[in-house]
């Protein structure tokens, strides 16, 4: 097993165990916070791709903007909001149902994919170049990153007018 | 002689053969090899962090006409020794209804937070961490965790000052990374790399102040709010929240608290040194690292000196003006200052030397002129209404 396997499997049970915490964790915070390691964990995976621009920006978006907001959202709300409640409700059988049906469809899928189990591709140069340059070049997203850009400020000068209104 | 040039190379090699000639295996070497490089680094960073305690104590009593500790040792060079042992020594508490876990996860990950930062210092032309190519965002990142590790201060204390310390803070950081981040957006333009030390090598010829000093400004300010120092030191804002967040922290965990914070600020002077004051350059600094290095922390305390000065000098900020200031002047003024800059930088980019680099430092100072003037203009319209008014009032 290589170094990079044993950091797989260290982080994707890093992943799991706190995705699991937080569905079931009953303190509202700390499900985010779990969500936080979740996230995190993900940081790691696109770290050890050679993704080091993604794996920065997962922290700086994910933990540095989104999280937080979660943490000043759910500190709003009441504390131990669900210690009475029953965590599931008549539907749940049904949802595992369905939940590992998706499951079992995603690992088909994967398997029927002709580079299921390849080793990650090798990037020729400086991978930040090549996916800044894919961000712009028309052959590949630049499109997508255009669109995504409007509907940013859209969403920007609707808030803006939101704010504003009397 | 090679140990002189090349440091770090000398001591890996030497210790890479000796482990090797242990019978060890290579990935093992090399891995402990790392391990030991992590741990001296971070080690000598907190032993740095101990002397810094006495700087910025000594500093702030020279700025307030006063002596400062003189008692333990010579120029009262030992004062932090006792600091520690104070701080060990004393109860170790947790407030009741505290949440344990977090409570006590908060502390690791303030100082964590500036430890990582650490990793892509660039002490010298070949002493570094990482040359990461994100190294500009993930110092951002590395901000981000720490925001993270207020939050759960706050939160974990069971006390509502702690909670408001935290809520503004929080507010404070989130805001005040957009001019930063846009502040790190002008050297990135310059170079056209993130990487600290193809930033700090392109400064060979000349500093990055002179091609952008708008920029570097920009970049202090919002470091003294990421601080949260004064002028932005509402989070501790004494006499209306107590002490903030980490108000029910004693001991050494509030100790972790504290020292963070005293190497954070060290570590952004040493950011502004490499980002705009050139880093390791100076004289013989490209032959020798060593030296190189010395210049490196010189300029990183001149600009924790800058910080301190400012954090002494200058009064807190109500939490509005702190905002509106923010939102209403520096991030828009740092967005302009980007365009500005890339559009001269691309028009001067084949001019010789000293056109380019008077044309930049022009672009900046008309930027900052008319940014002035346009700020006066406002003040008298918004005094002339208000006279205008008056009157109107009292009929």
């Amino acid at each position: 097993m290589t170094a990079e396997q044993i950091i797989f499997f260290l982080t994707a049970a890093l992943i799991l165990i706190s995705a699991l915490m937080v569905v079931t964790t009953r303190n509202l915070v700390h499900a985010a916070l779990w969500l936080i390691a979740v996230l995190f964990g993900a940081a790691v995976l696109f770290a050890t791709l050679d993704a080091s621009f993604l794996a920065v920006v997962q922290i700086v978006v994910y933990i540095g903007a989104i999280a937080i907001l979660f943490i000043f959202a759910v500190m709003l709300t009441r504390r131990n909001l669900l210690d009475k409640v029953s965590q599931t409700n008549a539907g749940w059988p049904w949802a595992a149902g369905i939940s590992v049906a998706a499951f079992a469809g995603l690992v088909f899928l994967v398997g029927q994919m002709h580079n299921a189990g390849a080793q990650k591709g090798e990037v020729s140069g400086d991978p930040l170049m090549a996916l800044s340059t894919a961000l712009v070049s028309p052959d590949a997203y630049v499109l997508a990153f255009e669109v995504a850009s409007i509907m940013l400020l859209a969403a920007l000068v609707g808030a803006v007018y939101i704010a504003n209104r009397k | 002689m090679e140990f002189l040039t090349d440091p770090i190379k000398v001591v890996y090699d030497w210790l890479l053969e000796l482990f090797l000639g242990w019978g060890w295996a290579d990935w093992v070497a090399v891995l402990v090899i790392y391990l030991l490089g992590i741990v001296l680094f971070i080690s000598a960073v907190m032993v740095l962090d101990i002397l810094l305690v006495w700087v910025e104590r000594k500093v702030v009593a020279r700025f307030q006409d006063r002596l400062g500790p003189n008692r333990v040792g010579p120029f009262g060079l030992f004062q932090p020794f006792p600091d520690i042992i104070k701080l060990i020594l004393k109860e170790d508490i947790t407030p009741e209804g505290a949440d344990r876990v977090v409570f006590n996860l908060a502390p690791i990950l303030s100082l964590g937070s500036v430890l990582f930062l650490w990793a892509v210092v660039p002490l010298a032309s070949r002493i570094y961490g990482v040359d990461l190519n994100v190294a500009l965002l993930y110092i951002v990142a590395a901000g981000a965790i720490g925001t993270l590790s207020i939050i759960m201060a706050g939160w974990a204390s069971n006390n509502k000052y702690a909670l408001l310390g935290a809520y503004r803070m929080v507010a404070n950081m989130i805001s005040y990374e957009i001019p930063m981040v846009v502040a790190l957006l002008i050297p990135t333009v310059l170079v056209g790399s993130m990487s600290f030390v193809a930033i700090t090598e392109a400064q060979a010829n000349y500093w990055f102040v002179l091609v952008s000093p708008l920029g570097a400004l920009i970049f202090l300010v919002a470091a003294i709010a990421e601080l949260g120092r004064s002028p932005f030191d509402l989070n501790e804002g004494e006499s209306e929240i107590v002490s903030g967040y980490h108000i029910e922290y004693s001991g050494m965990k509030f100790g972790l608290f504290y020292a963070g914070e005293l190497l954070h600020a060290f570590t952004f002077g040493g950011f502004i040194a490499a980002l705009f004051f050139g880093g390791w350059h100076g004289p013989w600094a490209e032959q020798y690292p060593l030296l190189g290095a010395f210049y490196f922390v010189v300029k990183a305390m001149l600009g924790y000196w800058v910080i301190m000065w400012v954090k002494y000098t200058v009064p807190r900020i109500r939490i509005d003006h702190m905002l509106a200031f923010n939102w209403k002047f520096l991030t828009p003024l740092a967005f302009i200052l980007l365009m500005v800059t890339a559009v001269t930088h691309r028009v001067l980019l084949d001019a010789p030397t000293w056109l380019y680099i008077s044309g930049m430092f022009l672009s900046n100072v008309l930027l900052a002129w008319i940014t002035v003037e346009g700020l006066r203009m406002q003040a008298r319209r918004k005094r002339e209404a208000d006279v205008s008014a008056e009157p109107a009032a009292a009929d």
